[in-house]
Formats: C-alpha cells, sequence, structure tokens
C-alpha cells in the first residue's frame, strides 16, 4: 500500500477489511503501524496499562494467512484495545486496581473470545477508572488518561483508555463496558463512536462484575458503521452467562441504509440539566436540525423521572457492586497483606489493595443494603428504577428512538472534580437512564465547543440496536466530525 | 442524613473494609454529602409501585445437563497467594471464638 503509516491508522475498520482482503495491506503491516503510534504517543496519553505486542504480532500473522486463505471474517486481522476489566488468558487483567496487580485469568471472556476466533489482533489492555468506577480514568490505581484533543482534559470514564485509544489512532476500534455511561460519556469526550447494547445482547462472562443488573459490553469505534460490525462479533447468546438473551442478532450493517424518513425521534425537556454548557446546547440543537432535514420526525416526549435516575444509581450500582467486590479477599487471586486471622487479613488486603473511589462504593452500598436502611435505600430505590423504565416504556408507544446530549458539558480538566465525589457522579447525568432500563444506546460525535467534542446519544427500546445505529449512521453521513482528527504531537 | 462515625465504623467492619483513621473521617464526611444528595428520591410516590431490581427479559434459563471440561486445577490455582497439595490454603477460623457475629 502506498499510504504512509499515518494514513495507515486512520483507516476505519471497514476500509481495512476492504484493503486487507484485497491484498493492498497486510494485518502485520497493520499491526506494526499501530504498536509505532503506541511507542511513539501513548507515554503522553496513557491509554494502555498493557501492551500485548507479541501477541499481537502472531495474531496479525495468523490472520495474513487465514486472510491468504480466503477465510477471513469482519474482525480478522482488525487491532482492538480491550478495557482492563476484560479477562485474556494471555494478559494480566487488573482493572487498574493494585488489588489485581498481576492477576492472570484463567480463561478469556467471551467477548475477548469471539474476537480471538474471528481473528482479530489485540493491541492491548486499555486503561479504566479502577473496576470501571468513575466517569473521568482518574481513579486509575496506575495511571491517569489524558484527552488526546487536550492534555489537561479528562477522557471521560471509566472506559478512558478505550476511548482515547480509539480517538489518538492507537487502536481502530476497542472494547469498553457501561454500567452507568461508562461507553458512551467517554466517547462523547473524545469524539468517537460509543454503543451501549441492550442488557442481555452481549455475554458479561469474563467482564470483572461491577453491578451485575446494570453491567454491559459494547464498542468503541470512529464510525458508526465500525461500532456496528464489532457489536456483530460480540453480540449472542452464551451459555456462561445466564443474563444473555437468546434473541437473535440481526444483521446490523445491513441496517445502516441512511434513510430514516418518517422516522419519529423523540426529544424529552428532561434531558437538559443546570450547568449544562451553552456550547454543547448549540451543538445539540444544530444536530436536531439535521435530524429534520433527514426526513425525521422529532415529537416532544416526557421521561417525567429522569431526574431521579442518578440518586437512584448511586444507590443499586454501589449495593450491587459492595456485593460483586466481596470476592476480593487476598484468598483466591490477587494482592494480600496477611495478618494474624482470616478476618483482619479480610480487612487489611481489601483497605491496602482498593483505592478511594471503590471504598467509597462498597461503603455506600454495604450502607444500603445493611439491616434498617434496606428498604429506605435499597428497596426504594428499585421501586424508582420501575417508574424509570416505565417512563421510556411509555416513550416508546410514540417514538422509534429518542435523541439526547451525552454529557451536559465537554470533557472538564484533570483534578477539576476530585475533590467532590458528587459532582463526579453529575458528569453521567444522561447517560444513567438508559442503564437503568437496560436500553441500547450509542453516542455520536455532534460538534465541537471551545475545540473540544460534543457528543449526542441516541437511545432505542431493548433490543433495537439497528434502530438506534441506523439513525446514528444517517446523521453521521450529514456530518464530517469523525473526519476531524485531534493532533497529537509525541513529548520532545 | 448525616452519618456518625459509629456508623461507618460498623458499614466498614461490615464490608471486611479496613479504613485509617484519616479515611473513616472523610468517608464520614463524603458519604453523608452523597446520601443527602440521594435522599430526593424521598420525593418520589412509590406506594403502588413494585421493585425493579433486574430489567432482562431472560428467566432462568437451564442448560443442558451434559459433562464438559472445566478449567484445568493448576490454571485456577495459579493465581492462589498460598497454596497446598492441590487446594487453595486459608487460615484457620474455627478456632478463633471471639470475633463478633454481625446482624
Amino acid at each position: 500500500m502506498s499510504n504512509g503509516a499515518a494514513e495507515i491508522t486512520a483507516l476505519t475498520a471497514a476500509e481495512a477489511r476492504r484493503a486487507l482482503d484485497a491484498r493492498e495491506l497486510s494485518a502485520i503491516e497493520l499491526t506494526r503501524s499501530y504498536l509505532a503510534r503506541i511507542d511513539r504517543l501513548d507515554d503522553e496519553i496513557g491509554a494502555y496499562l498493557h501492551v500485548m505486542r507479541d501477541v499481537a504480532l502472531a495474531q496479525a500473522e495468523t490472520a495474513d494467512r487465514r486472510i491468504a486463505a480466503g477465510n477471513s471474517e469482519p474482525m480478522t486481522g482488525i487491532p482492538v484495545a480491550l478495557k482492563d476489566v476484560l479477562c485474556t488468558i494471555d494478559a494480566p487483567t487488573t482493572a487498574a486496581s493494585r488489588i489485581l496487580e498481576g492477576f492472570r485469568p484463567p480463561y478469556d471472556a467471551t467477548v475477548v473470545n469471539r474476537l480471538r476466533r474471528q481473528g482479530a489482533v489485540f493491541l492491548g489492555k486499555a486503561n479504566t477508572d479502577e473496576f470501571a468506577m468513575g466517569s473521568s480514568n482518574e481513579n486509575s490505581a496506575f495511571k491517569p488518561v489524558r484527552n488526546p484533543w487536550h492534555r489537561d482534559r479528562v477522557p471521560g470514564g471509566s472506559s478512558g483508555g478505550p476511548a482515547a485509544a480509539v480517538a489518538a489512532e492507537m487502536a481502530m476500534v476497542s472494547l469498553g463496558s457501561d454500567t452507568g455511561g461508562s461507553i458512551r460519556q467517554p466517547a462523547g469526550f473524545c469524539g468517537v463512536v460509543g454503543l451501549k447494547p441492550t442488557y442481555g445482547r452481549v455475554s458479561r462472562f469474563g467482564l470483572l462484575a461491577f453491578a451485575s443488573s446494570l453491567d454491559q459490553i459494547g464498542p468503541f469505534a470512529r464510525t458508526v458503521r465500525d461500532a456496528a460490525m464489532v457489536l456483530q462479533a460480540i453480540a449472542g447468546h452464551d451459555p456462561f452467562d445466564a443474563t444473555s438473551s437468546p434473541e437473535p442478532s440481526p444483521d446490523y450493517s445491513r441496517a445502516l441504509t441512511g434513510d430514516i424518513r418518517g422516522m419519529k425521534i423523540g426529544l424529552a425537556r428532561e434531558y437538559t440539566a443546570d450547568g449544562m454548557e451553552d456550547g454543547v446546547v448549540a451543538a445539540f440543537n444544530s444536530a436536531i436540525q439535521r435530524f429534520g432535514a433527514l426526513g425525521a420526525e422529532t415529537v416532544r416526549i416526557d421521561l417525567p423521572h429522569t431526574e431521579y435516575a442518578l440518586p437512584t444509581y448511586y444507590i443499586t450500582a454501589p449495593a450491587e457492586a459492595s456485593a460483586n467486590l466481596a470476592r476480593y479477599d487476598g484468598v483466591k487471586y490477587g494482592s494480600v497483606e496477611t495478618a494474624s486471622t482470616l478476618r483482619e487479613t479480610y480487612a487489611r488486603t481489601r483497605g491496602k489493595g482498593f483505592g478511594p473511589e471503590v471504598k467509597r462504593r462498597i461503603m455506600l452500598g454495604t450502607y444500603a443494603l445493611s439491616s434498617g436502611y434496606y428498604d429506605a435505600y435499597y428497596i426504594k430505590a428499585q421501586k424508582v428504577r420501575t417508574l424509570i423504565k416505565q417512563d421510556f416504556d411509555a416513550a416508546w408507544s410514540k417514538v422509534d428512538a429518542i435523541v439526547a446530549p451525552t454529557s451536559p458539558t465537554v470533557a472538564f480538566p484533570l483534578g477539576a472534580r476530585t475533590d467532590d465525589p458528587y459532582q463526579m457522579y453529575l458528569a453521567d447525568v444522561f447517560t444513567i437512564p438508559a442503564n437503568m432500563a437496560g436500553i441500547p444506546g450509542v453516542a455520536v460525535p455532534c460538534g465541537f465547543s471551545e475545540g473540544l467534542p460534543v457528543s449526542l446519544q441516541v437511545l432505542g427500546p431493548a433490543f433495537a440496536e439497528a434502530t438506534i445505529l441506523r439513525i446514528a449512521d444517517a446523521y453521521e453521513r450529514t456530518e464530517s466530525w469523525a473526519a476531524r482528527r485531534p493532533q497529537i504531537a509525541a513529548a520532545g | 442524613m448525616p452519618l456518625s462515625r459509629e456508623e461507618v465504623e460498623h458499614v466498614a467492619s461490615l464490608a471486611r473494609l479496613g479504613l485509617t483513621t484519616e479515611e473513616l473521617s472523610l468517608m464520614q464526611d463524603q458519604l453523608s454529602s452523597i446520601l443527602r444528595h440521594i435522599a430526593v428520591i424521598d420525593q418520589v410516590d412509590t406506594a403502588m409501585i413494585s421493585p425493579t431490581a433486574q430489567v432482562g427479559s431472560v428467566s432462568l434459563l437451564l442448560r443442558a445437563d451434559v459433562v464438559a471440561a472445566s478449567l484445568p486445577r493448576d490454571a485456577v490455582l495459579a493465581n492462589a497467594p498460598r497454596q497446598q497439595d492441590g487446594f487453595i490454603e486459608v487460615s484457620a477460623i474455627l478456632d478463633v471464638v471471639n470475633e463478633e457475629t454481625d446482624s
């Protein structure tokens, strides 16, 4: 291929697929270009906790043989970053936590296994907030991630590494997890596409559990089409995850027709917030005009319990986390601080191994589940959750999808919200309701403010990924936001 | 509702989380502040509403009862900090009689 390395990493996965199958580009060439870019830039960005160089090069060689034999699948030879909450048999998996430092999983997560079987190339394990708890990636025990668009801004979180890797062309696509917005919010802050599938669409087997009624794995990509391609590869029932749905997956790429004429798109007045930035409002409003120009009908809807989603989430998610993280006790795996009694060993191991935000959430969740407070907090939150879900159910009788801003602000400065946990939690105010209801959402870039990306999300009914991807793709075709890439200079 | 120091210590004990004196103080302030924000849900009338703990559409799938290979023992034990004779080694608990029991 005549293009230089810089142009190779700028290819979309769909373009690379065509070039690989046409033998204009080799998987090894593609992989080397990405590894070189990681070497050059990641000291500045911090997107990776572990680069899987040898694994990636071996996978690329295998992919080239497979392509030569005419046996390629959509992900064969495509370089991927994996959020470090996904178990990988051939690389450490730490959840960016000291308590799992050096942990080598004895198995692959199902999503990892599916990509591996298709012949994808694993570039490495991407940085995250510790145990996926955070909105800025500043809770990583190892290092923060810097936003590729502005080095003093956060990339969002918790999947800050996977988002920044794709934005900075240090991965072609990546996988993250979204419990309260951890794919969509960093996708928005980094100016890339991020998809949270329906609860049950993608197996969570081998995902280090945070909040099991909310967690879902999904892709980051530079285009909606690439996100659809990755979803196709990872979606579907898995006997190892009883919450994964037997519902068949449609052909997501075929849904991307560009035609959304006559579709009804809901706009909810509740998706405005105090402190919503003018630049975000302006970019969102001009995007809404585009949907009209594409022939979609915009419909005003009400989601009256939206304001309660955030407080409800901060009971539900910590409650589930407090139970899920009980397994980190220094006995079966991970780091240990041995004391004279087993109970004291637990306390010391966990006190030393977990970082501040993880401790805060374990405490909050334990409190909400404790005797005397269970009804007032946990059960109350579950009842409000019913109302939040009913709001969406009622909306689907009027509209095909809902379009809303992904976040009330653009990426904020590093350190700006670390002193006040609740201010940090507010960064997810627009993304949390979808998790509470279990519905899918895709974040797509919709402009810039102060030189930083602005994003909108398309939400749809459960298992309507094809619909929201179609709407997001149709919008993406009218704009050139995806073509604008951050300019990153390596430190001199 | 502000949390007392005793409540914070009790919750840390329930969670088997060893916190320093400074962490306990910070936790008391921060949890109290978060709970104040969360209290807004008390405004919602949920008298006639049933709780939703799970939004998934799948209910109780049973797999076929067939024998399949499981992970090799060595692979599973490889991450254990202490092991003996093919087992994970754990400190004795039965001779500890003076540990409190939580309710």
